[in-house]
């Protein structure tokens, strides 16, 4: 967001002083879709900061979509991805439509909640991976905290996957951690193609918490093959608008 | 059939079971096996060399599976477990992978685990078939033979002559009489074999190995006492490691504790390393899994498996340096095992659940990619689920499926995409055939689902329907 004038842009650096980043400006990484990217701090997801991710709906069991939707944030950052999970659901065929290349991930299979945490705050420590992306249930004030130090020390993106075993455990999301972002992806039905068959999903990404950011709710396209998030036609047919559907799409 | 010589008689020392069908026995005269069978086989036996392959053999399990290993002669090889199991998922698993490998070598093994060394010994040879794996074992033990106590031939015998038969007539008689009669040794392994006297495994160590020790006048039990003496340790090792222009794959740390129990402590690495600073963070990661007991009297570190490794440049000019990985993936490794750190990489096979193979996570690049014309789910069921559905035959979607008691309408599908059964697997799959649908429901989510068979030959597939992913 540009800053109006330079009293506003001096605050804004007081309080993110205050809130302990150690830089003012800090690096992002664009969506590339204007609509949602001119709504962000910064215009952009901010690197090195753990960042919460959750399925909406059914997604909070399955965690299909968001799955993707971190999946094609990691790609889209340089650099080999941590993945931890506790049960190894993940087809890497899939992800791999989402845009992340197999070479790229090395997967952590641990027995529970904590080794899986303790496992990302190994990987967000050691600097030379590009992303962390963790499958956790239950993310502590204390737990998150240390691994948003971790990541800001080490300048890895960490994103932690939000994901219960029962619908009812999903309550758990409104408890404050202290990720930068979080954002919770829900399917919705796509929209109709002329012929028979399915087409690019349709996600509802609704940014719920951002640290000097306002929260907002935003209808997308998903991952294409190089994990770009697209805006879809009817709401692309504006002047303003352009980035939708210049991939070829998948899943 | 193997023959050897006990005092002037040449007897038969051991025969295979061809030959025990043939009524050869261990212990018969040569000339008398000869007279039974007309044309046996005989060769000489060679008990040095049969000392020498098993102390071989001890060592290719100490390199694998755990720190502590000794040979058993004149037939066995004795683990000690204890610390080594978790990291291959648990006592059973290590069980398999031990008998699997070795099976794979040609050794026909029967393996038991059991609290004491005699007791295992004892069960592996008289009642694992092919693995032991009991809870209880005082009752087990009582009724075998008094050849699974490890006494010496001449004492059996005695005993034989006495009328003893099983362990239990032993242990209900009084031991004074026993004691007097055939010396300390009886009641000694005895007791061994009850776990009620103690009998260390004195770990292998053959020449060659590269080894550092540490022995303290006081013993030591504090955890930063411990870790300042395995950093000394690891520097010496590395030292030691370099002359040979060597690199650690994997560290054992043995502890011989005042009451003198070892406590043993494993890392393994993914690649060679001999960076002191590393290999100490890996073992003071696991300090806490040592129990000093009374205290630490000896400590020694082993490089137990080394391999060559050369100094090369690390950076240069013209590109940016790769990260390595390698430091991660250990720490990582140590923390939940080798096998659940792992990349993934294509399979060619058009059944989704096998297109998938687990590669090291430090595995050179196979650069080969999906098939990429065909949607695929983000996460895939560890089986494919039975659903109810309503559909049209042959090749129509369902207009609804039921998954978990929920139903949900179908308002859009694509497919089918049809995989055939790779005959050249298992003769099942000769006709085998699978419908893939992609279905989306009303409210958006999308499921993978696929029909067993082709919808007119119930020779494919039993016609019913399964969901086997989820798509984001």
């Amino acid at each position: 967001m540009s800053d109006p004038t330079p009293t506003i842009a001096a605050l804004r650096a007081r309080i993110a002083h205050l809130e302990g980043m150690e830089t003012h400006v800090r690096k992002v990484l664009p969506f590339d879709v204007p609509d949602l990217d001119q709504r962000l701090p910064q215009n952009g997801l901010a690197i090195g900061c753990l960042h919460e991710v959750a399925g909406g709906g059914n997604g909070a069991v399955d965690g299909a979509a968001a799955a993707c939707f971190a999946a094609g944030i990691a790609a889209r950052l340089t650099g080999p991805v941590l993945w931890c999970v506790t049960q190894a659901d993940l087809f890497a065929p899939g992800l791999e439509q989402a845009g992340l290349s197999p070479e790229r991930v090395i997967y952590v299979e641990a027995g529970d909640d904590m080794a899986v945490l303790a496992c990302m705050e190994e990987g967000l420590r050691h600097g030379g991976l590009g992303a962390v992306v963790a499958d956790v249930a239950n993310l502590s004030m204390t737990a998150s905290r240390r691994l948003h130090l971790a990541a800001k020390a080490s300048g890895t993106t960490g994103i932690a996957l939000r994901r219960w075993r029962r619908q009812m455990d999903a309550g758990d999301f409104g408890q404050p951690t202290a990720a930068m972002t979080r954002w919770r992806v829900s399917v919705l039905p796509s929209s109709p193609l002329p012929v028979a068959g399915i087409g690019r999903p349709r996600w509802l990404i609704e940014l719920i918490r951002a640290r000097a950011g306002e929260s907002f709710d935003i209808e997308l396209e998903g991952c294409d093959g190089a994990g770009h998030l697209g805006l879809p036609a009817e709401l692309a047919d504006r002047p303003a608008a352009s980035a939708g559907g210049r991939y070829h799409s998948f899943g | 059939m193997l023959a050897g010589r006990v005092g002037n008689r040449r007897v038969v020392t051991a025969a295979c079971d061809v030959a025990q069908a043939a009524g050869l026995r261990v212990g018969m005269a040569i000339s008398k096996a000869q007279a039974l069978v007309p044309d046996l086989d005989v060769r000489p036996a060679d008990p040095q060399g049969d000392t020498d392959s098993l102390e071989r053999l001890a060592l290719w399990v100490m390199q694998r599976f755990s720190p502590i290993v000794a040979a058993d002669p004149p037939d066995g090889v004795v683990i000690e477990s204890t610390g080594a199991d978790h990291l291959h998922g648990g006592e059973a698993a290590m069980l398999d992978a031990l008998l699997g490998r070795l099976t794979l070598s040609g050794i026909t093994a029967r393996i038991a685990i059991a609290d004491t060394w005699g007791a295992a010994h004892a069960l592996a040879r008289h009642l694992a078939d092919p693995v032991y794996l009991g809870e209880p074992h005082e009752t087990r033990i009582s009724a075998l033979p008094l050849s699974a106590l490890r006494l010496s031939p001449v004492i059996t015998a005695g005993l034989s002559d006495l009328g003893f038969e099983t362990i239990n007539d032993l242990l209900t008689t009084p031991r004074a009489p026993l004691t007097l009669r055939f010396g300390p040794e009886l009641c000694r392994r005895l007791d061994q074999a009850m776990g009620d006297c103690a009998e260390p495994v004195t770990p292998l160590r053959p020449a060659g190995l590269i080894e550092t020790r540490r022995s303290f006048a006081e013993p030591i039990a504090a955890a930063e006492t411990i870790a300042r003496f395995i950093s000394q340790l690891v520097t010496d090792l590395c030292l030691a490691l370099e002359q040979q222009g060597l690199g650690a794959r994997r560290l054992d740390l043995l502890c011989w504790r005042v009451d003198s129990d070892i406590q043993t402590l494993r890392v393994g690495l993914a690649a060679p390393q001999r960076d002191p600073k590393r290999l100490t963070r890996l073992l003071c990661d696991k300090i806490q899994t040592l129990d000093p007991g009374f205290g630490i009297e000896i400590m020694t570190l082993t490089a137990t498996i080394a391999e060559p490794l050369v100094s090369r440049q690390t950076s240069s000019l013209l590109e940016p340096a790769a990260s390595d990985l390698s430091g991660l993936v250990d720490a990582l490794a140590n923390r939940v095992g080798a096998r659940a750190v792992y990349r993934l990489t294509p399979v060619a096979s058009d059944v989704p659940e096998r297109s998938v193979a687990r590669i090291a996570a430090l595995a050179p690049d196979q650069g080969a990619n999906w098939p990429n014309h065909w949607p695929r789910p983000s996460r895939l069921l560890p089986r494919p689920e039975q659903i109810e559905t309503m559909a049209l035959l042959p090749d129509h979607p369902p207009n609804w499926i039921s998954w978990r008691g929920v139903r949900h309408k179908v308002c859009r599908a694509d497919g089918p995409e049809r995989i055939f059964g790779e005959w050249w697997k298992r003769d099942a799959e000769l006709a085998a055939v699978r419908d893939y649908f992609r279905i989306e429901d009303e409210a958006g989510e999308r499921f993978w689902i696929f029909r067993a068979g082709d919808g007119e030959d119930t020779a494919t597939g039993s016609h019913r329907w399964f969901i086997h992913g989820i798509f984001g």
